[in-house]
């Protein structure tokens, strides 16, 4: 059974009032200073956050590329008539998505102000699906008691106290009220992208056989930390009665790897359709916000990502996942960028009988530009596709001069969040399909790396590759 | 023009890793007394 995309959807969601839960801004925040003060000074407007040209690229509204014609600064050139809704995507306020914080509790972990009503923000059906009821509500006072009491962190909207979230164990730093808040917003974005995922694709509920999160959260108490399975967590939210499901873990690679594995289980007949899903990584809300506040620039990490995409059996119109060429970069391999991309693009290619210029495009790391650049973490997607280009001048597929040219038409600008696995590659996805279904493009390839080193069991970086192909 | 200097070798993620540094430095006689890898994204 030949493995094929179906749909792709990806999806942001604006929470001003939680960077400063992010791990970089709940460390400054601890310290003695105003960084608090400062960043809550630089946070985006709801309305801003959904006019930012690589927001608006992300859910579907622009071509990424469309992004190299509009003037620097991209914070500084909202598009005019924008809308949070994208023929791929959606982009949710922090209302309705505390509302989806407590539906995805079911241990009365958040607790919400029976006083507040979640405003709306124009929320898509999808979103509104998965919004509590208001069941578990509590009283200001009883709020306002756990956190004094420091078993419980304060949840803000617009600034003003409307619920807190608290911990689940005394002593299990795996059940700290903060670790939850990060693992329910993982869920909760991630049930948000799939949702989104089966209404737009309609897809109905009862056939996703096999749900795999992509999502980075490590699941679970002190004796089994990173347990997992959120993917069941999400599937049973987004209500899949038939999904079972399982995570991949692999830093920021995790969504390529869990693409390959999907395809395989459709080729192989394991299953039918199978969902991989990505929630959004609360720890890297802010993560350079510190840089943004010192260039008097807004704190543009200010979203949580999230992604989905339904891998089936061809249905004679939708592009194949091509898992002849998936790459993948062994441990004996060298993790330099040169070794990186010869075993994750040239190698796969050269098994095809393909060269570099052969694929339409490249969709490498994604980061905003925006973002990384003020903090000097440089241009990422830039930085690859100058790899990948260097490559076809070695292998002599292109002259030196042509690798401008190269990386214009087989590249595009960053325009993907900040959220370490969200960027990596997928978020074109989207674009490819509606591309590939309109005739304009044959074939892109997905590249995404990760850095295994940060966890300090090897030196090793790691990446994973597919080619999407009409 | 490095014997018998100390290093610290800082690599990057999508650049040359510390590792890859360190040998390079050792190599060119130096003792490399820390390498690490960052990953700025």
């Amino acid at each position: 059974m030949i493995p094929v995309l179906r749909a792709a959807v990806n999806t942001l969601v604006h929470v001003p009032d939680l960077v400063r839960y992010g791990s970089k801004p709940f460390r400054e925040g601890s310290r003695p200073g105003s960084f608090l003060a400062d960043l809550k000074a630089r946070l985006r407007t709801f309305e801003d956050a959904a006019a930012y040209p690589p927001h608006q690229a992300f859910i579907g509204n622009l071509r990424p590329e469309s992004l190299a014609d509009i003037p620097s600064p991209w914070y500084g050139h909202p598009l005019p008539g924008a809308s949070h809704q994208g023929p791929f995507g959606e982009i949710l306020g922090q209302g309705p998505f505390y509302s989806m914080l407590e539906k995805a509790d079911q241990f009365g972990l958040v607790s919400l102000d029976a006083g507040w009503t979640p405003p709306a923000n124009g929320a898509s059906a999808a979103a509104k699906g998965l919004m509590s009821a208001g069941a578990r509500r509590g009283t200001e006072k009883e709020i306002r008691r756990r956190i004094g009491s420091g078993e419980a962190l304060a949840l803000e909207h617009e600034g003003a106290l409307i619920g807190c979230i608290r911990r689940d164990h005394e002593e299990d730093e795996s059940l700290a009220a903060r670790v939850l808040l990060e693992n329910l917003a993982a869920k909760a974005s991630g049930a948000h992208a799939l949702r989104l995922l089966l209404e737009k694709a309609r897809l109905p509920a009862e056939e996703v056989d096999y749900i795999l999160s992509c999502s980075e959260e490590a699941i679970g108490d002190r004796y089994n930390r990173g347990g997992g399975n959120l993917a069941k967590a999400i599937g049973e939210m987004a209500g899949c009665p038939n999904a079972a499901g399982t995570d991949i873990k692999a830093f920021c690679a995790a969504p390529v790897y869990a693409l390959v594995h999907a395809a395989a289980l459709v080729q192989a007949g394991v299953v039918r359709n199978a969902v991989v899903v990505g929630g959004g990584s609360l720890a890297k809300l802010g993560m350079k916000s510190h840089r943004h506040i010192e260039k008097r620039m807004p704190v543009l990490e200010d979203v949580l990502g999230g992604v989905a995409f339904w891998v089936g059996p061809d249905d004679g119109e939708s592009p194949r996942l091509n898992l002849e060429m998936a790459g993948r970069h062994p441990s004996g391999r060298p993790s330099t960028p040169q070794g990186m991309m010869e075993a994750l693009v040239c190698e796969p290619l050269a098994r095809a009988g393909r060269k570099l210029r052969e694929i339409d495009k490249y969709a490498v790391e994604l980061h905003n530009p925006e973002v990384t650049l003020p903090a000097g973490a440089g241009d990422v997607p830039l930085t690859n596709y100058r790899t990948l280009a260097a490559l076809a001048v070695i292998r002599g597929e292109i002259g030196r001069e042509e690798i401008p040219a190269f990386i214009r038409d087989h590249g595009m600008p960053g325009f993907a969040p900040t959220q370490g696995h969200i960027p990596a590659g997928v978020p074109y996805l989207g674009h490819a399909l509606a591309a590939m279904r309109a005739g304009t493009m044959k074939s892109a390839m997905v590249v995404a790396k990760g850095s295994l080193f940060l966890g300090r069991m090897t030196q090793q970086a790691d990446g994973a590759s597919i080619v999407v192909e009409s | 023009m490095f014997d018998g200097k100390k290093v610290i070798a800082l690599g990057e993620r999508d650049g040359i890793p510390g590792p890859v540094l360190a040998e390079c430095l050792q190599a060119a006689g130096t003792e490399v007394v820390y390498q690490t890898t960052a990953c700025f994204v």
